[in-house]
């Protein structure tokens, strides 16, 4: 059986959640095994539907008031008991900040290994193989596993959403049993930054600024675009995030955050190598920039040689005229 | 106030990664290596909390020989003591290895700690993994990819980021923390630190020392394959009036890209 744990955040069902469900289920497909599915909170049940749909034979929610927020200690808790039982040959988790932060903490109490943040998976020879990146994208590495359950977490937005079909599998609700000491790191409060939409590694567009945009109030420019294009959210150059421009979570890059949205927009953004590594896996790769010997403009499919802020306005016109048609 | 963060010797994040086909490995040959970019967090974060509340830093790396000289980087930049633990096997990839010996060492060597700091992720093998498994190999609350922390009589307060919005965690010591950037802007080692780095012994135990058998810490992962990204090809570049290069971008990107 392939175990997929389904992120809830603010009572909703992650995508990314979604995407890993039906990555699974081809793979299940192929290894002739069944996909179950996994919530941990509290009162949940009632998304289990709207998970089946995507393929799972069986949702499972595990319960307990104690989990109704989030702490890493007392999910895993709750998941590696839930493993005891079902025994698991595989189990997948989206490379997500939760998932990130859940995914080894259950794979060290079940004593096994973990492939963080896969960008592909497949059947060979009966064995399923993951692909991640390493060296932030500057080489990838294939791995096999010798152990189980075998444990991967998936990067969000890689992986293509099945087609939903009703009615495919069962829920149930389980109570789960986790001592007040499995809790001690539970989130107390979340503060969502202002203005904030989408995350960055959760859109399908990204506009970023680089040091060419000049100061904060231009990213407003960026915005009024994000504010036109459907699911997108505005990135950042390390140079804008360190001169205060723009806070660090939308900062892209080797130590930013590795994005693979459907098109990525460079304004003003030379393309250093760190900046490079944490986007180069875009679909798509649009660049404006002045300077013609830019390395940006090897790797973007169309490029405008130019000053952004005569470009700006055109173009934000342009795609308003193109998204009413 | 008993503090150890745990920093790994990486390569520069300006590195070129070559593949060496024939022995399935990263090319070492050539690359520059430094601590850890978020190692530098941890351990600036570690000395802000000595000087505020007394107690003692100490570093500890896992690696080969080499990973002395970011111990004393970091001994430069002010911590009390440096370990390291020799690890002379090539790198795999597996955080758990790593964890087992670093949760090992812990339990076995240096039981009395309040907190255990670490980077958020090596640069490198990107795992992001070891501080987690750490926390959950003693049993230990953690928080994750940390911008703000504050240490209040027993418990951490600390904010971490996820995805729009951060997270306002309290948990009592001792604790797992792992720094992200935005934590605070660490400091650079003074020249009289520089010179007391020199002089410190840095004390080296081996995984024989400490008790372990390589066979409990042999990786579940197996390493099919290396290879480098398809290089991305070069697209179209133009050079035009901003209305006329902004409609043919926008075409591209509908019509061509069919994107937008
Ligand atoms: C350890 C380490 C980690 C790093 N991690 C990251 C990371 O995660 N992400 C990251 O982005 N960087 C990272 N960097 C920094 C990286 O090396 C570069 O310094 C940074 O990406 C440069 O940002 P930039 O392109 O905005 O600025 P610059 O390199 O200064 O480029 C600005 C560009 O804007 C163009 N420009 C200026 N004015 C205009 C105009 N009017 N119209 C059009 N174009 C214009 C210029 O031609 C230039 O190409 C890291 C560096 C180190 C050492
Ligand atoms: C010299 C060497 C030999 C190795 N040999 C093997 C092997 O034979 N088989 C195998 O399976 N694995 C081996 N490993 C482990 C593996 O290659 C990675 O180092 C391990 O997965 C850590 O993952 P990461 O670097 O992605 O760390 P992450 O999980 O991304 O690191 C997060 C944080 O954990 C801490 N941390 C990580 N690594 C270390 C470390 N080495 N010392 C101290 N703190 C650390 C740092 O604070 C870091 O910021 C070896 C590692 C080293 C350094």
């Amino acid at each position: 059986m392939i175990l997929v744990y389904i992120e809830v955040r603010e009572g909703k069902v992650k995508k990314a959640s979604l995407e890993v469900l039906s990555e699974a289920k081809r793979r299940a497909n192929e290894l002739g095994q069944e996909v179950f599915a996994v919530l941990v909170g509290h009162g949940l049940e009632s998304l289990a539907p709207k998970v089946s749909q995507y393929g799972a034979k069986k949702v499972i929610a595990l319960d307990n008031p104690l989990l109704s927020s989030y702490s890493p200690s007392g999910y895993a808790h709750a998941l590696a008991w839930l493993c005891q039982e079902l025994a698991p040959e595989v189990i997948f988790f989206t490379a997500t900040s939760m998932g990130k932060d859940l995914a080894p903490r259950l794979a060290a109490q079940l004593g096994v290994s973990l492939a963080s943040d896969c960008i592909q998976t497949a059947v060979k020879d009966g064995n399923l193989e993951v692909k991640r990146p390493i060296y932030a994208g500057k080489a990838f590495a294939t791995f096999r596993f010798k152990s189980s359950p075998i444990m991967a977490t998936l990067r969000p937005n890689v992986f293509p959403l099945g087609t939903p079909v009703d009615g495919q599998g069962d829920a149930e609700k389980r109570d789960v049993a986790v001592p007040e000491d499995q809790v001690r790191d539970r989130v107390d409060e979340v503060f969502k930054e202002e203005g904030a939409e989408l995350d960055v590694t959760e859109a399908e567009i990204i506009v970023s600024g680089g040091r060419g945009l000049k100061g904060p109030e231009n990213f407003d420019v960026l915005r009024e675009l994000t504010g036109i294009l459907p699911h997108s959210a505005v990135g950042a150059s390390r140079s804008a995030v360190d001169a205060g421009w723009i806070d660090h979570q939308h900062q892209v890059g080797q130590t930013g955050k590795t994005v693979s949205p459907n098109l990525y927009m460079a304004f003003g953004i030379s393309g250093a190598i760190q900046h490079l590594a944490g986007m180069s896996s875009s679909k798509v790769i649009v660049a404006v920039n002045k300077d013609a010997e830019a390395p940006i403009f090897k790797v973007a499919d169309f490029g405008i040689v130019g000053d952004l802020f005569q470009v700006l306005p055109p173009l934000k016109e342009e795609l308003k005229k193109v998204l009413s048609e | 106030m008993n503090i150890f963060v745990f920093v790994k010797r990486v390569p520069d994040t300006e590195s070129k990664i070559r593949i060496n086909h024939e022995t399935n490995s990263i090319d070492e040959e050539g690359l520059k290596f430094v601590l850890n970019p978020y190692d530098e967090y941890a351990m600036e974060e570690a000395l802000r909390i000595r000087e505020a509340k007394g107690g003692k830093v100490t570093v500890l790396s896992v690696g080969t020989e080499e990973s002395t000289v970011v111990l004393k980087k970091c001994l430069a930049m002010g911590a009390d003591e440096a370990v390291l633990i020799k690890e002379d096997t090539p790198e795999l990839y597996d955080g758990l290895r790593t964890a087992k010996i670093i949760a090992h060492a812990m339990k076995t060597k240096f039981a009395d700690y309040n907190l255990l700091l670490f980077g958020k992720q090596a640069v490198g093998a990107d795992n992001a993994q070891v501080p987690v498994m750490v926390a959950a190999l003693l049993g230990l609350p953690q928080i994750n990819v940390v911008t703000k922390l504050e240490i209040e009589g027993n418990t951490a307060v600390a904010h971490r980021e996820i995805e729009g919005a951060s997270e306002k965690v309290n948990t009592p010591l001792p604790a797992v923390i792992s720094a992200q950037k935005g934590l605070n802007e660490p400091r650079y080692e003074t020249l009289k630190g520089i010179m007391m780095a020199k002089r410190k012994e840095i004390p080296v135990l081996t995984l024989q020392n400490l008790g372990l058998d390589e066979s409990s810490l042999v990786s579940q992962l197996e390493l099919v394959k290396l290879e480098s990204p398809s290089a991305r090809q070069a697209g179209t570049v133009i050079e035009d009036e901003p209305e006329t290069a902004a409609k043919r971008m926008v075409e591209f990107l509908r019509n061509e890209a069919k994107v937008v």
